[in-house]
């Protein structure tokens, strides 16, 4: 860094432009945020004669707040989001940790055939199945359920994938010292595996979690009902449909409500949520 | 050996009958829908076999404007968002103080409710009766005339398009690219900078070459990406996307699947094998192109 000492005035215009672009850059990604939140503040009235808008809301209410919630049935379309959202996980996860346990533990005739069929999955494009499991969906009578909206999401690759790598960074010893005390293979992967490889389990459940939140184009293909609405269809209904007149304040108070969950889970998981990205990329 | 392997398929069984049903059937099945001609999905009878479905959707005006629309989606915020995310990446690398702050700031599009934000910019660029917008009253300012965004002329309707969609995916961009240049040896910069060269050279001889693999990738899950569009076009124009003359392919296959025009699972079937074969040669071609350029 000495050469930025030497720089003097220089390099102090070029370090203070740089911080100004990133400032720039800061703003561009916040301001939506902001607007949304600010938004959610204004009474109906006071948005619509505001010809300019304002930047603050003189007048702050929670009125949207309880239109949201009344007018519309967002607290339905929340619920309904959150038991997908955990039963998909649950059942994603059991799936998936016990088929990374059967790749990197145990052996069986055709495993590395199995497991490259596996991978070779990985390359398939959603929107080249989809056609078909909407047909299978509608054909099992599941349209309008919570079986219908989660079976064909559980079984994920690349979270099987992420399991087994790490599953098998475990040594073998331990393994073999748990078969010579007499534990079973389930025991053990209950009782040391999932243990140890409590990081990744971790960041698989919060990129499914955070899937899961923001999935629209199943739920839309498999929900007409509005008792099964998730809260991204809910928004487009309420975009659509909404609240008898263009309300766009309380639009913003749905859209902020929808959006806190995950920007609360991420400021708790920042670093985990950024990692689990850095290497879910790096190996997609 | 036999007792594992049958214990071995019980643990793989779950993930086996879920993929099987949910995945390697309908792999074949969209293979056969596409070549049902006149497919009935009511009583599930269909002409003949043949290749009739493809040149339908090949003819099909909704399906041209929609590949149009996902190409110039493509072409634009593919390197515009690569190249932003580079910048980006470059200004945070060079920081210490509050780089944390940046890096979280400019993360946080990717956990939002896309179909939500989406709302938020709608509102942005939207021309209402009690307001231009504020993006116009922007334009107002320095001395432009006001555009309706949204439900205006095409140009303004895919401007907005492409900037919402380069702000959607430039989280992971800079993500990924910050991670790359951390990554770099600083080994080679003291060296660099020892032997007097000059901090362009340095970054044409040093950090671009060890981060091109990166670039590479994000250029090609980038394209991926842009040409599976859709959920950030309903974002902004709303469902009924060929109305909005907004459609993108993977919406046309949608919408022949479901909804008021659909109802028709062998032309959604042909239009996603077609966009598969797009996404698929415009993979190889970049596979091909990056691999020539790691050897030069």
């Amino acid at each position: 860094m000495n050469t930025d000492k030497s720089g003097g005035a220089a390099s102090r215009i070029g370090r203070a432009a740089v911080y100004l672009f990133l400032a720039v850059w800061g703003v561009v990604v916040l301001f939506p945020f902001y607007w949304m939140v600010l938004t959610s503040f204004k009474s109906y009235s006071s948005y619509n004669s505001e010809f300019v808008p304002r930047f603050i809301a003189t007048d702050p209410t929670l009125a949207n707040y309880r239109d949201a919630f009344t007018a519309v049935p967002l607290a339905r379309y929340f619920l309904n989001t959150l038991i997908f959202t955990v039963l998909t996980t649950a059942v994603m996860l059991v799936v998936t940790v016990l088929a990374a346990f059967a790749f990197s533990r145990l052996e069986f005739r055709g495993k590395n055939i199995v497991f490259a069929l596996f991978l070779s999955l990985m390359m398939i494009p959603n929107e080249l199945v989809v056609i078909t499991n909407f047909v299978t969906i509608t054909d099992w009578n599941m349209r309008n359920t919570f079986a219908g909206l989660i079976l064909p999401s559980v079984a994920s690759i690349f979270y099987i994938y992420l399991l087994k790598e790490n599953f098998e960074q475990i040594p073998d010893e331990l393994y073999k010292a748990a078969k010579v005390d007499g534990t079973s293979d389930l025991k053990y992967l209950l009782r040391v595996m999932l243990p140890i490889c409590r990081p990744t389990v971790v960041t698989v459940t919060i990129l499914k979690v955070i899937e899961c939140w923001n999935s629209y184009v199943w739920p839309r293909l498999i929900t007409d009902d509005q008792a099964y609405f998730l809260v991204s269809n809910g928004i487009q209904e309420i975009r659509e449909n909404g609240f008898g007149r263009e309300n766009i304040p309380a639009m913003m108070a749905a859209v902020v409500v929808i959006s806190l969950p995950l920007v609360v889970l991420f400021l708790i998981f920042r670093k985990k949520i950024m990692s689990g990205v850095l290497r879910g990329g790096t190996k997609g | 050996m036999k007792k594992q392997n049958l214990k071995a398929w019980l643990y793989l069984l779950p993930a086996l009958a879920f993929l099987a049903v949910f995945m390697i059937y309908p792999l074949a099945d969209v293979v056969v829908y596409s070549l049902e001609e006149g497919y009935n999905s009511a009583s599930q009878t269909f002409r003949g076999v043949g290749l009739y479905n493809f040149s339908y959707v090949l003819r099909d005006p909704y399906f041209l404007a929609a590949v149009r629309n996902t190409f110039l989606l493509v072409i634009v915020t593919v390197p515009v968002s690569t190249g932003l995310a580079l910048l980006i990446s470059l200004a945070l690398n060079s920081v210490k103080a509050l780089k944390n702050v940046f890096q979280t700031v400019y993360f946080l599009p990717y956990v939002t409710n896309t179909l939500a934000v989406g709302l938020v910019f709608m509102i942005l660029f939207k021309k209402t009766a009690y307001s231009e917008g504020l993006v116009n009253l922007l334009i107002n300012w320095f001395g432009g005339p006001s555009v309706d965004f949204i439900d205006g002329p095409y140009w303004a309707k895919m401007l907005v398009m492409c900037i919402y969609t380069v702000w959607v995916v430039m989280p992971f961009k800079v993500l990924i690219l910050t991670g790359a240049l951390a990554s770099v040896n600083p080994e080679y910069y003291k060296a660099a900078r020892v032997d007097g060269a000059s901090k362009g050279r340095i970054f044409r001889r040093i950090t671009l070459p060890m981060i091109s693999p990166m670039i590479f990738y994000l250029v090609i899950t980038g394209f991926i990406g842009a040409f599976k569009a859709y959920s950030d076009e309903v974002a902004l124009f709303g469902t009924d996307l060929n109305a909005a003359g907004m459609n993108t392919i993977v919406g046309y296959v949608y919408d022949m699947l479901y909804g008021n025009s659909g109802g028709y699972p062998s032309y959604a079937s042909a239009a996603a094998l077609i966009l598969f074969a797009i996404v698929f040669t415009i993979t190889c071609v970049n596979l091909l192109i990056s691999r020539k350029s790691a050897v030069v």
